[in-house]
């Protein structure tokens, strides 16, 4: 850590120069505003979907996308074994992608942060219970330890976001407590407990701020991980339930009619792809602009 | 290393495997539902036998107890009965186990020959365009939903092109007495090389998708730690050598890049672990990961429970073999 890095005030500066050096790298900010339309997407769907997303047409069982013959236009992306409209239904599986995927990685960062804050600064039993809890945790296969979770608790929205929220706080965790016991000596960190400031104070005044920026980036990077593993689970029937639609359990809805009707499952597998990828190299661009260690 | 590290580093492992015993028996202790009646299932019996039926399961104990009994069985790899195949759990888990384990070991074996030389020819060719395809190439592997590539791929090579097989680990024509339960070692005791070419063949697919995010991964790390190597003096000294360039690439870099990436492939194996229920399930493959899927639909939690278990304590004993490869390849690292 350089020394000008030693100051609040100081972080703050570099905070501006990172975000333009990730102004600067045109496809990282391609991909955020992929990303971005994506979350619009999702916020918006109500307006944007073309027809409900649960209505079944049986008529249009298996209709075609709009450019194949016996495809209409009105239904772009063609129909499911339901007849419902598959670009309607992307459109909404959008809404649960990102909102499991924000709120799990809003929960784990916080708990993260405060647990990493508290065993690097703390030291002691503190540091030795959070460490060995993360131990523990982190000898599950994620997808392992989700999968028992939901086997536990049963399908549903909720429980997916704490089946995930519940092992993926350890990462920001280890990352914070490792930043926290290198910038715990810092100079200015004695100075404010020389001052008499509390130990609330110095952990969330004086040593969070230094130790956001590789939060942020290890949040975006696990983002696009915790997609993957909702669309997983989903997939494996045990996500959210129908008929609400998500991208998994639309991929698993086409694996049946394939052969006749490949589009059933290749829309929500290419939504899928597209969000993650561009989600995957936006983190890259932050991580390179805010910590240059891992640039190459 | 010395020996009395390599003993507290295991002495570190047992809170840890303690812990993940906890988890894996209260994740089925407090699931919904009494065992009891799902085991019964449509069965009329008296309230008698249920009772016994409840205290032979041990069920009428107190939840702490019943982790220790828990805890006891598990060291004789005594799991209690499969609910639905109405055996031993450890035998049905010790049936599935080496189609999982052939599946996972062709896939690491797929991922390291294809990660080691596209990382190794990315960084010599540095910024060229195959580099950029390399970069692309693996945020891409690592972009791709495991489910969805694998019916892609089955689809256009199994159903469209015909040239690989849909599903399965053999074709029913295919008849190989079980000697280890690894199809690929059992038709060649057999002698039987039809049979070995068809298990082959059923393998190719499902370990392409499942060794993709790991090819991706070590690509990038052979690709990062090379770049560091070649800058080291040590390598420039030997090019000033005058000694050619493919014997400092190979025998003087290769040596020390592969390092983090034989670390790597020890840690990412385990998550090779939580693929195979992915993969398997896409491709009915008849292994574990199937089997837990499989299990949690029909409820049967004591094999859920005791593969949450196995997968756990596999996952970390291999951690624990990446640390110590670690140390063994690169001295300079102390455990």
């Amino acid at each position: 850590m350089s020394l000008a890095a030693e100051t609040p005030a100081a972080s703050e500066t570099i905070l501006r120069r990172n975000l333009a050096t990730f102004t600067g790298n045109r496809l990282a900010m391609l991909c955020a505003l992929i990303v971005v339309l994506f979350v619009v997407m999702a916020v918006f769907a109500p307006w944007i979907a073309p027809h409900d997303p649960n209505e079944t047409d049986l008529f249009r069982r298996l209709q075609p996308p709009g450019w194949m013959a016996g495809g209409e236009w009105s239904y772009v992306l063609g129909c499911d074994a339901l007849g419902r409209d598959i670009l309607s239904r992307i459109v909404y599986g959008a809404r649960i992608s990102i909102f499991i995927g924000i709120v799990v990685i809003l929960v784990a960062t916080t708990i993260g942060i405060l647990a990493g804050l508290a065993a690097g600064y703390l030291r002691g039993w503190v540091d030795m219970l959070i460490s060995r809890i993360v131990d523990i945790l982190l000898g599950f296969p994620y997808l392992i330890f989700a999968i028992g979770l939901m086997a536990m608790m049963g399908p549903g929205l909720w429980n997916i976001i704490f089946a995930l929220a519940y092992k993926e706080w350890v990462i920001p965790a280890r990352v914070v407590r490792g930043e926290t016991l290198v910038t715990r000596e810092l100079e200015y960190v004695e100075a404010a407990r020389a001052l008499g400031a509390s130990r609330g104070h110095i952990m969330l005044r004086e040593i969070l701020p230094n130790v956001l920026s590789p939060v942020i980036v290890v949040a975006t990077i696990r983002m696009a991980h915790v997609i993957i593993l909702e669309a997983s689970l989903s997939f494996l029937g045990l996500g959210v339930q129908p008929p609400t639609a998500s991208w998994g359990s639309m991929v698993a809805d086409g694996r049946a009619f394939m052969l006749e009707a490949w589009w059933v499952s290749t829309f929500p597998g290419l939504a899928i792809l597209f969000l993650v990828l561009a989600i995957n190299v936006a983190s890259q661009g932050l991580r390179d602009a805010f910590d240059p260690r891992f640039s190459e | 290393m010395s020996l009395s590290k390599l003993l507290e580093r295991i002495a570190q492992l047992v809170p840890v495997l303690l812990g993940v015993s906890v988890i894996a028996f209260t994740m089925m202790a407090l699931t919904p539902g009494d065992p009891v009646q799902i085991m019964i299932g449509d069965q009329a019996i008296t309230a008698e036998q249920e009772a016994q039926l409840r205290h032979d399961m041990g069920l009428d104990r107190p939840m702490v107890e019943r982790f220790f009994i828990f805890l006891g069985n598990t060291t004789h790899f005594d799991f209690g009965e499969s609910f639905y195949h109405k055996r031993p759990v450890a035998d049905v888990i010790a049936e599935r186990l080496p189609a999982t384990i052939e599946l996972s070991l062709v896939a690491l074996v797929v991922a390291l020959a294809t990660a080691i030389p596209l990382g190794v020819l990315a960084a010599i060719k540095k910024n060229s365009i195959f580099d950029r395809i390399a970069t692309v190439g693996s945020l891409l592997g690592v972009s791709l939903p495991g489910f969805w590539f694998g019916i892609l791929l089955l689809m256009l090579f199994a159903v469209h092109l015909h040239l690989l097989p849909v599903s399965g680990r053999i074709g029913f024509d295919s008849e190989v007495p079980s000697v280890t339960g690894f199809l690929l070692i059992d038709t060649l005791v057999a002698g039987n090389m039809k049979a070995f070419g068809d298990a082959v063949a059923h393998l190719i697919l499902p370990a392409i998708t499942l060794g993709l995010p790991m090819t991706a991964i070590l690509m990038r790390v052979t690709r990062t730690s090379m770049l560091e190597v070649l800058r080291q003096d040590y390598v420039t000294f030997a090019d000033a050598k005058g000694l050619s360039r493919r014997r400092v690439l190979f025998r003087h870099a290769l040596k020390n890049a592969l390092i983090p990436t034989v670390s790597v492939a020890a840690i990412e194996t385990g998550s090779l672990l939580g693929g195979n229920m992915i993969v398997e399930t896409v491709y009915g493959w008849p292994g574990l990961g199937r089997l837990v899927v499989e299990s949690i639909f029909l409820r049967n939690y004591p094999l859920v429970q005791a593969a949450v278990l196995f997968y756990a304590v596999t996952y970390v004993l291999l951690n624990f073999v990446a640390d110590l490869l670690y140390t063994v390849l690169n001295p300079r690292v102390k455990l």
